[in-house]
C-alpha cells in the first residue's frame, strides 16, 4: 500500500516543471512536500490525481495507476481553495460526495461529523458566500476528507487559518494518518512540516533537492545550531573558525556551526567572560536546511 | 455512468431552484397567458370603463330615426344600451356628468332628411364610441335613402353583398399560399425557438463553467470526475432544463390558447393555425432542435472553459452568439425568398443547418436527400466539436489568467499532451 512515483517528468512545452521525481509514501504517512512557489509542487499533485498527464515517468498506487476509478479513494484540498459560492455548505458538499462515491446518508452523516468536530454545525445550511474565508477552508478541507479517503493531498493546508483553527486541522490530519490515511502534503510552514511528517521532499526547480526520514535529513545535513543567552556581549563569536552563520537576538545569539565538535570551542571561547543563562546544542531546524539547500529564504 | 447521473441531476436541479430560473420561466409564463388571454382582459378593463348597464341617451326630435339606430347599434356593440331622452338636452347633458350616462347623442335630420348627430361625453377621447354611433348613423342613412329611392329590401341586400375572389396555384408541387402562411407562421415561431434556446441555454452552459472555474471548485470536480463526463452531463443536464421550460411554455400556452379559442378566432392566431401543418415539420423541428442545440452547446462549453473570470464570458462568446444571429437573419430573409440559391447554400453550412435548412423544409418540398445530406454534416460536425471541445475542456478549465479565445484553444490542447 504504497504511492510510488517513479522517475516522473512533466515538460510545458521547453519549460520542465517537474524533473525525474522519485518518490514512495508508505502507507499511513504523511509525507511533507516543500518548495518555493513554482518549484512544481502543485504540478506534481496534480499528475497524481490525473489532471495533467505526466510526461515521462509512472505514478502508481497499490501497483495499480490511478484513474478516476478510485477516485473515491482520494481526496484532495487544492492550492486555490474553491466551492460554490452561491451554494448552501450541505447541498454541495453531498454533491461532491457523491461524486466521490458515497450515498447521500452516508454523506450527511460523515458532515454532521466534521461540522460538529470543527465546532461549526450552524454553518449546514449557510452559503458558502457568507462564511469567513477561515470557515471556508474549514468547509474546503471536509470536502476532501468526507469520503475517508486513503490517500489525501493537501496543497497548503494551513495557510490562511488562525492558531486555533490550524490546530484543529492539525489534529484531524493526524487522527487520519493514524487511521491509515496515506497523507501527501505541502506547506509553507517549515515548522507545520517538522511537526507532521516523519518523511519529506525539498523540490527545487522540478527537482528533488533533499529527500528521506526528518531525523536522516538532519543528521546527514551535518551542521548544527548553538544556542547562548549571557549577559555580555557575544559578537566576538562570529569570528571563530567553523562558525557559518550569527544570528544576534535580544538576549543572546544563534550560532550555525560545521559540526558537533566545534560547539566545544565556542563553550571554551566564552568561559569566563561572564554570566551564561543558557548554552544548548541543537539540531538544525528544516528551514536552515531549507534556506541551505534551495539558496533563498522561504516566506 | 453512476457520476454522469449525479452531475447531470445536480446541474438539473440546482438550476430548477435557482431564483433567477423560477422568475425567468414566471415572467415568460405570464406573457405567454397574457398573449393568449387578450381579450378577456381587454373584457376586465373594459367593464370597468363601461360597465354592463352602460347607457347612452339619445335625444330624437324627429322621432324616426331612435328605432332604426338602436337595432344597428346593438350589431356592434351588445352590451351597452341606448335609451330615448324625452328630456331637454340641458337635462341629458346634466344626467351624463352624474354619470348616469356614458354619453348623450343629439340626433335631428336636416333638410335633405339625412340624419345629423352631436355626441356628448364627459371625455371624447373614447374615439370607438363616436365610430360606433357614426356607422350606425350611416346604416340608419342608407336605409333612409333607399326607402325614398323606392328600393325593395332585397335589391338592398344584393347591393351589400361581398364579391368572391377565388386563388388556384398553378405549380402543383407548391404550396398553397393559404399552406405558405400557415407554414411561415409556425416556421417563424420555432425558428425564434430554437434562435433564443440555443443563446439562452449556451450562455447558460458557458456561464457555469466559468463560475465553476472562476471559484476554483472545477478542479475538485475533476479531480472527482474525467473533465469530458462533466462537459457532456453539464450539456444533457442543461438540455433537460429547456426542454422542462418549454414544454412548460408549450403546455400552458396551448391550454390558454384552446381555452381561449372562440374569442381569438381570425387575426394573428389564424395566422400560426397550427391544425394543418404536416406533422413532418414538427418532427424535423425537434430533429434540428435537438442537433443544433448540441453543436452549440459544445461550442459554449468550450468557450466558457477558456474563460477565468464570469465577466470574460459576453466577450467569448462573442463569435458564437454571432454565428446564431447571423442564421437567424438568414433564415428571416429566407422567410420571403426561401428559394433562393444564397439559402439553399448556407442551409448546408453546418453552423446555420438547424435554423436555415428547418426554415427550407418548413416552406418548400425539399428533395429527402438534401435534408438527409445536411444532417449528415451536421452530425459529423458535432462529432468533430465533441472530440475538439472535449480536449480544449479538459485542458482549458486548468487554465488561468488572462483570456484571448483563439490562442487559448491551442494552450488548452497543449496542456492536456504529455508535454
Amino acid at each position: 500500500m504504497a504511492l510510488i512515483l517513479d522517475k516522473v517528468t512533466k515538460r510545458f512545452g521547453s519549460f520542465t516543471a517537474v524533473d525525474e521525481l522519485s518518490l514512495e509514501i508508505p502507507e499511513s504517512q504523511m509525507f511533507g512536500f516543500l518548495g518555493a512557489n513554482g518549484a512544481g509542487k502543485t504540478t506534481t499533485f496534480r499528475m497524481i490525481l490525473g489532471l495533467l498527464e505526466k510526461s515521462e515517468g509512472s505514478i502508481t498506487w497499490n501497483g495499480e495507476s490511478i484513474s478516476y476509478n478510485k477516485s473515491h479513494l482520494i481526496g484532495y484540498l487544492p492550492e486555490e481553495r474553491g466551492l460554490y459560492p452561491k451554494q448552501k455548505v450541505e447541498d454541495q458538499l453531498v454533491y461532491l460526495g457523491r461524486l466521490r462515491g458515497m450515498n447521500k446518508g452516508e454523506a450527511l452523516e460523515q458532515l454532521d461529523y466534521w461540522l460538529d468536530r470543527f465546532k461549526v454545525p450552524e454553518y449546514k445550511g449557510k452559503k458558502v458566500e457568507e462564511l469567513s474565508k477561515g470557515n471556508q477552508q474549514k468547509i474546503q478541507f471536509i470536502t476532501a476528507v468526507l469520503h475517508k479517503p486513503k490517500l489525501l493531498i493537501l496543497d497548503e493546508p494551513f495557510s490562511g487559518l488562525d492558531p486555533v483553527n490550524v490546530e484543529m486541522l492539525k489534529e484531524a490530519v493526524v487522527d487520519l494518518k493514524e487511521s491509515g490515511t496515506s497523507i501527501v502534503f505541502s506547506s509553507h510552514r517549515m515548522e507545520h512540516v517538522e511537526e507532521l511528517c516523519e518523511h519529506l521532499c525539498i523540490m527545487h526547480h522540478g527537482k528533488p533537492v533533499v529527500h528521506g526520514g526528518l531525523r536522516q535529513i538532519k543528521r546527514d545535513f551535518g551542521k548544527k545550531n548553538v544556542m547562548l543567552r549571557a549577559d555580555f556581549d557575544l559578537s566576538f563569536l562570529k569570528n571563530v573558525p567553523g562558525v557559518t552563520r550569527f544570528r544576534k537576538f535580544s538576549e543572546g545569539c544563534e550560532l550555525q556551526i560545521e559540526n558537533e565538535d566545534i560547539s566545544q570551542k565556542i563553550f571554551e571561547a566564552i568561559q569566563g567572560k561572564g554570566f551564561v543563562r543558557t548554552f544548548g546544542l541543537e539540531e538544525p531546524s528544516l528551514n536552515d536546511i531549507f534556506i541551505e539547500k534551495v539558496g533563498a529564504s522561504y516566506e | 455512468m453512476n457520476k454522469f447521473g449525479t452531475i447531470l441531476r445536480y446541474t438539473y436541479f440546482s438550476h430548477l431552484k435557482s431564483k433567477s430560473f423560477i422568475i425567468m420561466t414566471a415572467i415568460t409564463l405570464l406573457l405567454i397567458l397574457g398573449l393568449t388571454n387578450f381579450n378577456n382582459i381587454l373584457n376586465i378593463f373594459g367593464a370597468g370603463d363601461e360597465g354592463e348597464g352602460d347607457k347612452i341617451a339619445v335625444l330624437d326630435e324627429s322621432n324616426t330615426i331612435f328605432a332604426p339606430l338602436q337595432q344597428s347599434f346593438t350589431a356592434f356593440d351588445e352590451d351597452t344600451e341606448l335609451v330615448q331622452h324625452t328630456g331637454s338636452e340641458e337635462e341629458a347633458k346634466a344626467a351624463v356628468k352624474e354619470g348616469e350616462f356614458e354619453a348623450f347623442v343629439h340626433v335631428a335630420l336636416d333638410e335633405e332628411n339625412i340624419p345629423t348627430a352631436t355626441l356628448y361625453a364627459m371625455e371624447v377621447s373614447n374615439s370607438g364610441l363616436v365610430n360606433q354611433i357614426q356607422q350606425a348613423l350611416s346604416q340608419v342613412k342608407i336605409g333612409l335613402i333607399a326607402q325614398q329611392a323606392n328600393l325593395d329590401q332585397e335589391t338592398m341586400q344584393e347591393m351589400f353583398l361581398p364579391v368572391d375572389v377565388n386563388s388556384v396555384a398553378l405549380q402543383e408541387s407548391a404550396k398553397t399560399e393559404e399552406e405558405l402562411s400557415q407554414a411561415r407562421g409556425l416556421v417563424y415561431f420555432m425558428l425564434f425557438l430554437i434562435y433564443f434556446a440555443v443563446l439562452v441555454y449556451g450562455n447558460m452552459i458557458a456561464s457555469e463553467v466559468a463560475i465553476e472555474k472562476s471559484s476554483r471548485v472545477m478542479e475538485i470536480i475533476i479531480s472527482s470526475v474525467s473533465p469530458i463526463t462533466q462537459m457532456f452531463a453539464k450539456i444533457i443536464g442543461i438540455a433537460l432544463l429547456g426542454l422542462t421550460q418549454f414544454s412548460l411554455i408549450i403546455l400552458i400556452g396551448y391550454t390558454s390558447l384552446k381555452m381561449n379559442q372562440s374569442e381569438l378566432v381570425g387575426g394573428m392566431f389564424e395566422y400560426f393555425g397550427l391544425s394543418e401543418v404536416p406533422i413532418s415539420t414538427f418532427v424535423y423541428a425537434i430533429v434540428f432542435f435537438i442537433l443544433g442545440y448540441l453543436l452549440y452547446a459544445m461550442l459554449a462549453a468550450m468557450l466558457g472553459s477558456l474563460v477565468s473570470r464570469i465577466e470574460d464570458v459576453q466577450q467569448t462568446i462573442t463569435p458564437m452568439v454571432l454565428l446564431v444571429v447571423a442564421a437567424f437573419m438568414i433564415a428571416m430573409f429566407g422567410l420571403n425568398d426561401p428559394d433562393s440559391t444564397f439559402v439553399t447554400i448556407t442551409s448546408f453550412i453546418p453552423f446555420f443547418t438547424p435554423i436555415i435548412m428547418f426554415m427550407r423544409v418548413g416552406m418548400l418540398d425539399v428533395p429527402l436527400w438534401e435534408v438527409g445530406i445536411s444532417i449528415g454534416i451536421l452530425m459529423l460536425t458535432i462529432y468533430i466539436f465533441a472530440s475538439i471541445s472535449a480536449r480544449v475542456y479538459k485542458g482549458g478549465v486548468l487554465m488561468y489568467g488572462r483570456t484571448s479565445s483563439l490562442k487559448d484553444i491551442k494552450k488548452a490542447i497543449q496542456l492536456t499532451k504529455k508535454g
